[in-house]
């Protein structure tokens, strides 16, 4: 009996050493996309990797926001055990980066051609000092509206091309009987809504001046005034019970007809597509009156950490399967965004995502490619909660004018600076 | 305490006198401490430790990781600065507001509605034994599970406002909790709904303490029954409503899943207390200094409360 046991153990303990002298065959990951059509969309990549033969561990994350999941990265990382990659977003990939806690992935980048296929923008946030640090995963855009096309019919309205139009489509939805503008009002969805009134009224130009630059006299211009005299009109069109409400359930609204329209991510067509409804017969997916041609964006990134040398070859192996043109296909089929690389053909994408992909090229050509303040792409976390709250403290009234929202917005931004 | 003197009732001076002490006699002495140990060094590391990090960070330029480079009290200058931003409120100003608004109804209601029912429930009455779990009970649930009960309930869209409606009483209009001015009631309503049961089995256990001599001997007297409770029981509760006082005093200034689940923050965040502002700038906002100077302006507000507390306890013990 003593003899087996000492043999077994022996036997471990040479695996283990084994084991550790070759590379580790696994993929460690932190995310957050749990529910179905996110889960469904990550297996893509799961099968991509099982079929070089590297084996996919997810990172428990206690609790379904992304706020948890930071919170246990930071505890990770601050423990000298980082996970292969972290789902992560915009700013929180260069903080890392700042800090000397990311791995280098330039050698994959040049020979897989990702400097010239991924947007500049993007880029922005991928690469750290010369070195790329991270993977785009897609590009999600947020200068959307999504209409429901009965209540549409219904109604007898047309796509609006101005702010104008948009008002007098509201106005049409409101004799109608029917809710308007399906909101949320939390406050990051309020300056999510916002950062579409601010290039709709102000321009590219100013856009990227005010909520990219933090341009002092952009930021109380008459033009930002006038950006918040307009969201105070949209915020007429809002039902009176909107406060506190998660953005699916602003979503349900106009998918169930109690709404005309949404002002959200494409992430919302997750959910129109999740109720098994039709782009162009079901619903309409228009860009933000007076957007046309510019996008602002946001983008899910796959932040590559600095791993012991025997984990890097699977580190490697996960950065090409996430940018490799099927992946990032099939990946935002599922859900709803589409391509971070630009050369990736649309043959399987419905209608909005073809519009999407088509905006995102021309938009990156163009430079009208900006990053959404509201998402964390435009300024650092403390800058941009400094924003959402000025926006969401002068929609629920606790700022009374948009003299003095504008006044705040450059004190709180001057402050977390 | 009371085991080691009785094994040994001459301890003083018991090491002096006795060098030949066995082996047993000392470990025994010793085991006490040996098994304290381990917590206690737990609770010096994990509570007092972090509480002197805490401090320490709160005069860095800490953002979204500690920095140890110690910078002047940046952090406290902006919280004095934002304290008497009241138009538009900051942040941190509806954050304190707030917590005064909270503190004193929620301790002043929970006091007030629990000496209420637990004087009630003593008037010997059919079916106390049922009454009593059921007012308790509240206290079983976590803030969570209130939090998103009450949110439902007071929901206009879903809860009481929508049932009466329905009912037919279509004028009946209630939306304190959409609302950034009455927000902070709403968690008045949940937090008393969840404490005021655990209270009054305070107040409860403290009436059946009462000497029943000295209420005869009232009656007898003639008192009426309200100068008995309002001279004499109530007086006589007086150590029950300090220590129901202090645990309602820490439950009001740590609340934070209360507001989280009831309210995700308010309107504007509009139902903020000072949890709340410390745990979404250490954690959302990459602001960590600013994050740990407000917990420990937290910590000094609880210790305004407690140390006078502790303080004349102690002396009473003393004396």
């Amino acid at each position: 009996m003593m003899r087996k046991l000492m043999m077994a153990a022996a036997m471990l303990a040479t695996t283990a050493l084994t084991a550790h002298a070759d590379d580790v065959k696994e993929v460690q990951m932190l995310h957050w996309w749990t529910s179905g059509g996110e889960a469904a969309a990550l297996n893509v990549l799961k099968q991509d990797l099982a079929t070089e033969g590297y084996t996919w561990k997810d990172v428990p994350v206690a609790g379904g926001g992304g706020d948890a999941a930071m919170t246990a990265l930071k505890a990770m990382v601050a423990a000298g055990n980082p996970p292969t990659a972290s789902q992560m977003l915009g700013y929180t990939v260069l903080d890392y980066a700042e800090a000397g806690k990311m791995g280098d992935l330039t050698e994959t980048a040049v020979a897989e051609g990702w400097d010239k296929a991924v947007p500049a923008a993007l880029q922005k946030f991928a690469v750290y000092d010369g070195k790329w640090v991270a993977a785009p995963v897609n590009v999600h855009s947020v200068n959307w509206l999504w209409i429901n096309k009965a209540v549409m019919d219904k109604i007898g309205g047309t796509e609006p091309k101005t702010f104008d139009d948009f008002i007098a489509l509201l106005d049409k939805a409101k004799a109608a009987g029917v809710t308007p503008l399906a909101l949320g009002g939390q406050n990051w969805q309020e300056a999510t809504m916002f950062d579409s009134v601010v290039l709709s009224t102000g321009g590219p130009e100013f856009y990227k001046k005010a909520f990219n630059d933090l341009d002092e006299d952009a930021l109380k211009s008459d033009t930002m005034k006038k950006s918040f005299d307009n969201l105070a009109k949209l915020k007429t069109y809002v039902d009176p019970n909107f406060s506190g409400r998660d953005w699916n359930l602003a979503t349900a609204m106009v998918i169930n007809g109690d709404a005309l329209v949404q002002v959200m991510g494409d992430w919302a067509k997750g959910e129109f597509v999740a109720a098994k409804k039709v782009p162009g017969t079901d619903f309409l997916c228009y860009r933000f009156p007076g957007t046309d041609g510019s996008v602002i964006y946001n983008s899910d990134m796959f932040g590559m950490f600095d791993v012991p040398d025997d984990r890097k070859a699977a580190q490697i192996a996960l950065a090409k399967a996430t940018l490799s043109k099927s992946f990032q296909s099939a990946f935002n089929v599922v859900k709803g965004s589409v391509p971070a690389r630009t050369d990736v053909p649309d043959t399987d994408f419905d209608a909005c995502g073809k519009k999407g992909i088509a905006d995102l090229k021309a938009a990156n050509e163009g430079g009208t490619l900006f990053g959404s303040f509201a998402q964390g792409y435009g300024a650092p976390p403390a800058v941009a909660n400094a924003y959402k709250d000025v926006v969401s403290k002068f929609v629920h009234g606790q700022i009374t004018s948009s003299d003095q929202a504008v006044d705040e917005l450059v004190k709180a931004i001057d402050d977390a600076k | 305490m009371a085991l080691t003197t009785a094994t040994h009732p001459d301890r003083p001076s018991a090491a002096g006198i006795q060098p030949s002490r066995s082996m047993r006699a000392r470990m025994q002495d010793a085991l006490p401490k040996l098994v304290l140990a381990p917590s206690f060094a737990i609770t010096l590391i994990f509570v007092y430790g972090f509480i002197l990090w805490t401090i320490y960070l709160s005069f860095t330029n800490s953002k979204a990781f500690p920095k140890y480079v110690l910078t002047d009290a940046r952090a406290y200058q902006r919280l004095w600065r934002w304290t008497f931003e009241s138009d538009p409120p900051s942040s941190w100003y509806t954050s304190i507001t707030n917590m005064g608004i909270f503190g004193v109804l929620y301790i002043a209601i929970c006091l007030g509605l629990g000496l209420l029912i637990a004087i009630l429930l003593d008037q010997k009455i059919r079916g106390e034994g049922l009454l009593r779990p059921i007012y308790l009970y509240p206290m079983a649930l976590s803030f969570i599970v209130t939090g998103v009960a009450w949110k439902w309930f007071l929901d206009p869209g879903l809860g009481l406002e929508q049932t009466l409606h329905q009912w037919g009483w279509t004028s009946f209009h209630f939306d304190w909790i959409k609302n950034k001015d009455f927000v902070i009631y709403t968690v008045v309503i949940a937090g008393v709904w969840q404490a005021s049961g655990f209270v009054m089995a305070m107040f409860l256990a403290g009436l059946r303490g009462i000497d029943s001599e000295i209420v005869k001997a009232s009656q007898i007297d003639g008192a009426s029954t309200f100068q008995l409770y309002r001279r004499i029981i109530i007086p006589l509760l007086r150590p029950v409503f300090l220590s129901a006082l202090i645990v309602l005093a820490h439950m009001a200034i740590k609340s934070y899943d209360l507001v989280v689940a009831l309210t995700s923050g308010g309107p504007g965040g509009s139902a903020w207390l000072p949890s709340n502002f410390m745990y979404e700038y250490t954690f959302k906002r990459n602001e960590m200094a600013v994050g740990s100077a407000s917990a420990v302006i937290m910590l000094a507000t609880i210790s305004a409360i407690i140390v006078p507390y502790l303080y004349s306890e102690l002396r009473e013990k003393a004396r």
